[in-house]
């Protein structure tokens, strides 16, 4: 993996409830010897560590009181929190450290945490029912290549520490040594693209807005991950937070911005806690303030609450609200990268594009553009849910093809029943049959196909869905959350709603053919008209119910 | 449905435009301040009342309407109370993938609430959202400030029997 371990950087002292290094990202399994810097104070050393996820996924089903069970049943133990590994159907799963490595148990209830110590779980005893083994070699991580997300459910998220041990803060001293051009450049040439959706190249996007003259400019991380299926950006931040703060940074440094923004939304209560308090140990630690390491550097950051808009992670939606005002789109030209936040010449980026930037500049963009398939370069984090056997994130090299990512990793339904459909991409993302399975993970291959790769959200359904209705609820959530600028995405969305409700009931068929051309007709106007994604992507699942499932659109 | 549901009249509270002048001052000077400002007085007090726009308006030297019109934009805002507690479920494409539509069902059938709405004896505020980003652990629902994870319409039943 790309963040090496490293000893912890003399200079920087822990933040008040940070540990000690972790001595298991050393090599060797087997090999190694006890780390004198975990001993603890004399009466008080714990018998192991164990490691119980604090995702809000894993709360959401009982993480926090298997947590606090351990810690009933077994006091002399060190629990760490660590974020998910993102094997969410094996959560609330249990880590215990082990010469060998990491033992996992899981999903383990609160009320199994008893017997399990009783058996001997907190020793990794192997024979006991729920032992997964050492969790790196679990084939669901071991056929993974993990750069973005190499740190997410290893370190505690809020340890400066373990950051630090696990090879962050490589990448911005790499690139403080640089101009700042040529940290604009490397990003250039490691192929990364826009993560958020649209695919655009960042450092591009980058190179403008440093060449742009102004008296300040911004950084903003759009945050507001609303599409259903995608959560790769909540797990980011919940799980390693330290990691965007460090590849905003670089950002800032490379165009010369002095201020930076979060727009994190509200549904994510759990990663504006963790964002915020990471930001105040990165201060206090020099990671972000007048003269961040002592290189007279100086660039600050804020998290900024949504307030339950989609339409805000729209980018230009984004900087209206960051601003104060409605979440209304604004019309490019001008682009953000030269009249973006209150004016000033703005970088927005998604979390995992920047994210991914500290894995850049700390090992070489050739290494991470050796990833990936044609002009989709490098790692993405896929993220399987809805209907799905084993839901979570899985980080490959582009290329990957949909099928390995629902059968292989995913394991087909819940339910057990056929695989039907699975939308990719978000609500705005075609919905396609196990017909197309075959297609890999790849910007222009998706493109051709008349779908979108998206923020990478992979949406399963079983043989039970009614695609008639996905469609419709397609409209609906148009008409819902349409800013309303423009009168094909708030209109437009209203009528579709109508037209695929008059198809619906139209039980003698008289009118069917007419409508389905009427429909075609209304996402042709709403495809070309609208003045952005959302209203210019809702006719996206639409199209593709369909092409794919028209047997769905009768009375 | 909606035969229970109590319109929620606000009560003026003495003392809440001067709390809400300072919720304000404090945040002034923060660049784009309106919405950090919303956040707090509706995480102190409760709700943004109509009286707290103009109070609004007038500490930031906004028009009445300009704030009206943020307030009004985004759907975090309330502008009556909720009920003691709130109970959102997630709608969204995933959670829909394991019976969340069925799972709204039945809790507006539970509650005698649609969404938005609040029952007759205040003690709950039914919502929908689109994406709590546990989209691999549906049917998603959020009881307070807790997320709760693969709801059943059982379980659903014990979560809302504990809102008291």
């Amino acid at each position: 993996m790309t963040h090496d371990a490293e000893p912890a950087d003399p200079s920087s002292t822990p933040a008040p409830g940070t540990r000690p290094a972790d001595p298991s990202s050393t090599p060797a399994p087997g090999t190694r010897p006890a780390d004198p810097s975990s001993t603890p104070a004399p009466g008080t050393r714990p018998a192991g560590r164990v490691f119980v996820s604090c995702d809000s996924a894993a709360r959401s089903v009982g993480a926090d009181e298997v947590a606090e069970r351990i810690a009933a049943q077994a006091a002399e133990v060190e629990i760490v929190r660590t974020g998910s590994r993102g094997m969410l159907w094996l959560e609330p799963m249990v880590e215990v450290e082990t010469p060998e490595g990491r033992v996992g148990y899981g999903p383990v209830a609160p009320e199994d945490v008893d017997g399990l110590i009783a058996a001997g779980m907190l020793t990794g005893s192997p024979s006991i029912a729920g032992c997964l083994g050492l969790v790196d070699e679990l084939p669901w991580m071991a056929k993974q290549q993990r750069v973005t997300f190499a740190r997410v459910g290893v370190v505690d998220p809020i340890s400066t520490t373990d950051y630090v041990a696990h090879g962050g803060m490589k990448g911005l001293r790499a690139a403080l040594e640089l101009p700042p051009a040529e940290v604009v450049e490397a990003v250039v040439e490691s192929g990364l693209r826009g993560r958020g959706g649209a695919g655009f190249p960042t450092g591009i996007k980058w190179r403008t807005v440093l060449g742009a003259e102004a008296d300040l400019k911004f950084v903003c991380c759009n945050a507001d991950e609303g599409d259903s299926g995608t959560f790769a950006d909540r797990m980011l931040i919940e799980g390693d937070p330290f990691t965007l703060i460090e590849g905003m940074t670089i950002a800032a440094y490379a165009v010369g911005a002095a201020e930076g923004y979060v727009y994190l939304r509200s549904e994510y209560p759990d990663a504006v806690a963790t964002l915020t308090t990471a930001i105040e140990r990165a201060r206090a630690e020099g990671w972000l303030g007048p003269d961040i390491l002592g290189s007279g550097f100086g660039f600050d950051l804020q998290v900024r609450v949504g307030a339950g808009a989609y339409i805000c992670g729209e980018e230009t939606s984004m900087l209206e609200s960051l601003e104060g005002k409605r979440g209304m789109v604004r019309s490019k030209p001008p682009i953000p990268a030269l009249q973006g936040l209150f004016g000033r010449p703005t970088v927005v980026n998604n979390v995992l594009s920047l994210a991914t930037i500290p894995a850049i500049l700390a090992d070489g963009a050739v290494k991470y553009a050796a990833y990936g398939t044609g002009r989709s370069l490098g790692t993405s984090v896929f993220q399987l849910g809805g209907n799905v056997a084993r839901g979570g994130i899985v980080e490959t090299a582009f290329g990957i093809t949909l099928g390995e990512l629902v059968n292989d990793f995913g394991g087909g339904t819940a339910s057990g029943r056929p695989v039907r459909a699975v939308q990719v991409g978000g609500p705005l993302g075609a919905y396609l049959p196990v017909e197309q399975f075959g297609l890999p993970m790849d910007y222009e291959a998706f493109a051709a196909a008349g779908a979108m790769v998206g923020h990478g959200g992979i949406v399963v359904f079983d043989d039970t869905v009614d695609m008639a209705a996905m469609a419709r609820f397609a409209f609906e959530f148009c008409a819902a959350e349409s800013c309303g600028k423009c009168t094909p995405c708030r209109v437009g969305a209203v009528r579709g709603v109508e037209t695929i409700d008059r198809i619906m009931t139209d039980t003698a068929g008289s009118d069917r053919a007419r409508n389905l051309v009427l429909l075609d007709d209304l996402c042709e106007l709403m495809t070309d008209g609208s003045l952005c994604a959302m209203g210019g992507l809702t006719p996206m699942p639409v199209r593709s119910a369909v092409r794919h499932f028209g047997e769905d659109f009768h009375a | 449905m909606t035969s229970e549901v109590v319109a929620a009249a606000p009560v003026p509270v003495p003392g809440r435009a001067q709390r809400v002048r300072e919720l304000a001052l404090a945040r002034q000077d923060l660049r784009g301040p309106l919405i950090p400002i919303l956040h707090a007085v509706q995480e102190e007090l409760g709700y943004v009342a109509p009286a707290d726009v103009a109070v609004l308006a007038d500490v930031l030297n906004l028009s009445v309407a300009e704030v009206h019109g943020v307030v009004t934009f985004y759907k975090d805002f309330r502008r009556t109370p909720a009920g003691r507690t709130t109970v959102t479920i997630c709608q969204a494409e995933a959670c829909r993938s394991v019976g969340a539509v069925a799972l709204a069902a039945h809790a507006q059938a539970t509650t005698g609430c649609g969404f938005g709405e609040t029952t007759a004896d205040n003690r709950l505020t039914l919502e929908q959202t689109y994406c709590f980003g546990n989209c691999a652990l549906g049917p998603a629902v959020q009881v307070g400030d807790k997320l709760h994870g693969r709801v059943t319409p059982t379980r659903l039943d014990a979560l809302l029997g504990d809102a008291r």
